[in-house]
């Protein structure tokens, strides 16, 4: 369960985020599209923590991001608290973000011992066990640099699966990936959606996909909401007109 | 002023025996210093206290805005008052070292730097804890490329153990002087030291433009 109250984000001067409210329940796959720079990635990075929110609060399963209760009064999040709640939210980068200077398997057990705590062994059994579904058994003791971008990504798939979250956000995950290397790894987050309950919030420019597996289609612009419904509706017959000639661009685009 | 090679066989060994080995003992443990107390240095620096950047901040300025010779006079002379006295090697190698930390310090700094914000990021994504991510995947990755710059340091260093002469730690250079005021006759130990620093220093060169080599390669 994600929920945003009135979230507002500025860089400096720069409105992203305007008063955005949007929640998405247990097990949904929510697609966030939007043209570039209206504020998909700010959204997945606040929820991650990776940046505050100016003002309004995010909850993750009820708990706020940013403040923690102490006694009868809300005091912003400590470095305990917020590292609790973020155990239950995984991410995955447009530039795949591996460790370079790890191996693939220690890529996947790293931080299941180090923050789980988690035994070496049973992290190596899980890291394994992920491996083979995504496809990449041969490669547990290669380095990143080895692996073309298709791999490198559905290892970093693996490595966020392996700390098991609850959540999973994904920022255009496809997008630096030769094309012919696209597919694969949809197919792969396809599969992995259908097959668990974890809840997907996921940016991305490509639509088939997006109308394939999502449960609902959140459309962006300038930082608000500008249409929320299932992906036949948002497709097919868009009740606004931005939505429409964002459709249209991307579709012409390729 | 001819040379005259009957006295610089004898001078040889002596200049290689005693001088050399002190100078290589004083650089190695001077770099082992700088490479240690650097890395502490610009960890601190980082630090998210402000009292502790600052006073980082305010020592690291300090230090590079001093000549060497003042903090070992510093070092051999004024701790002694306040009752702390080290044997002047020991003072030596603490000098260099303090001094060239300095250095160390902005170099990681840079190294540091140049590690990709996706690897902070991908690590807090993961949860790992702050600790681990600086000892398993930012100072991996920060301190490889940074090996060559802090091998420059340490021949920059090499090069000042002359200054040691002054609190009577008795290098390449300072034996030079000793033997060379014994016969009267400095051509001869005085152009075999210049000549050892230079020999040692090319081969420190060639050490570091081959580690070069290497980092540039893993990158
Ligand atoms: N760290 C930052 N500092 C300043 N501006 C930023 C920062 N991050 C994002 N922005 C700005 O916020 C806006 C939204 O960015 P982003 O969320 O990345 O959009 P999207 O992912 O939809 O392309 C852009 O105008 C971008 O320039
Ligand atoms: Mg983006």
């Amino acid at each position: 369960m994600i929920r945003f109250d009135d979230v507002v984000k500025r860089f400096g001067d720069v409105v992203v985020l305007d008063e955005l409210n949007f929640s998405v329940a247990p097990g949904e796959f929510v697609t966030l599209i939007g043209p570039s720079g209206s504020g998909k990635t700010t959204i997945l990075r606040l929820l991650m923590t990776l940046e505050k929110v100016t003002s309004g609060q995010i909850f993750v399963d009820g708990e706020c991001l940013s403040h923690m209760q102490r006694g009868s009064r809300l005091v912003p999040a400590d470095e305990k608290y917020q590292r609790k709640v973020r155990q239950r939210i995984g991410m995955v980068f447009q530039q795949f973000n591996l460790f370079p200077n790890m191996k693939v398997l220690q890529n996947l057990t790293e931080a299941p011992i180090r923050s789980l705590g988690l035994s070496r062994a049973e992290a190596e059994e899980r890291a394994l066990e992920l491996l083979e579904l995504v496809g990449l058994t041969e490669k547990v003791n290669a380095h990143p640099s080895q692996l073309s971008g298709g791999q490198q990504q559905r290892v970093a798939i693996a490595r966020a699966l392996a700390m098991r979250p609850d959540m999973l956000l994904l920022d255009e995950v496809t997008s630096a990936l030769d094309p012919e290397l696209v597919a694969g790894v949809l197919a792969l987050l396809k599969d992995i959606a259908s097959s668990t309950d974890i809840t997907f919030l996921c940016v991305t420019h490509e639509m088939n996909f997006a109308r394939d597996v999502s449960d609902r289609v959140l459309m962006f612009d300038h930082g608000q909401i500008v249409e929320d419904a299932v992906p036949d509706k948002l497709f097919s017959e868009p009740d606004h007109e931005r939505t429409r000639t964002f459709l249209r661009a991307v579709l012409e685009r390729g | 002023m001819i040379w005259d090679w009957d006295y610089a066989w004898e001078v040889f060994p002596k200049i290689v025996g005693d001088g050399l080995r002190t100078a290589v003992v004083a650089t190695v443990l001077g770099s082992l210093v700088a490479y240690t107390l650097g890395l502490v240095l610009a960890l601190l620096r980082r630090s998210p206290i402000r009292v502790v950047s600052g006073i980082t901040w305010a020592f690291i300025e300090f230090i590079r805005s001093t000549p060497l010779l003042v903090q070992i006079f510093f070092l051999f002379f004024v701790l002694p008052d306040i009752g702390l006295t080290l044997d002047p090697m020991t003072t030596g190698v603490i000098a260099l070292g303090l001094h060239y930390a300095t250095y160390t310090a902005e170099v990681y700094r840079a190294g540091i730097e140049a590690v990709p914000p996706g690897q902070w990021e991908a690590a807090t994504a993961l949860n790992l804890p702050r600790r681990r991510t600086w000892t398993a995947v930012i100072l991996p990755q920060a301190v490889p490329r940074v090996l060559p710059a802090l091998g420059n340091y340490t021949i920059s260093m090499l090069k000042e153990t002359p200054l040691l002469l002054m609190i009577g730690v008795l290098e390449i250079a300072g034996v030079a002087r000793q033997v060379g005021s014994r016969a009267f006759r400095y051509v001869e130990p005085v152009t075999i030291a210049g000549v050892l620093f230079l020999v040692l220093s090319l081969a420190a060169s060639l050490l570091v433009r081959w580690l070069e080599r290497r980092v540039r390669y893993r990158n």
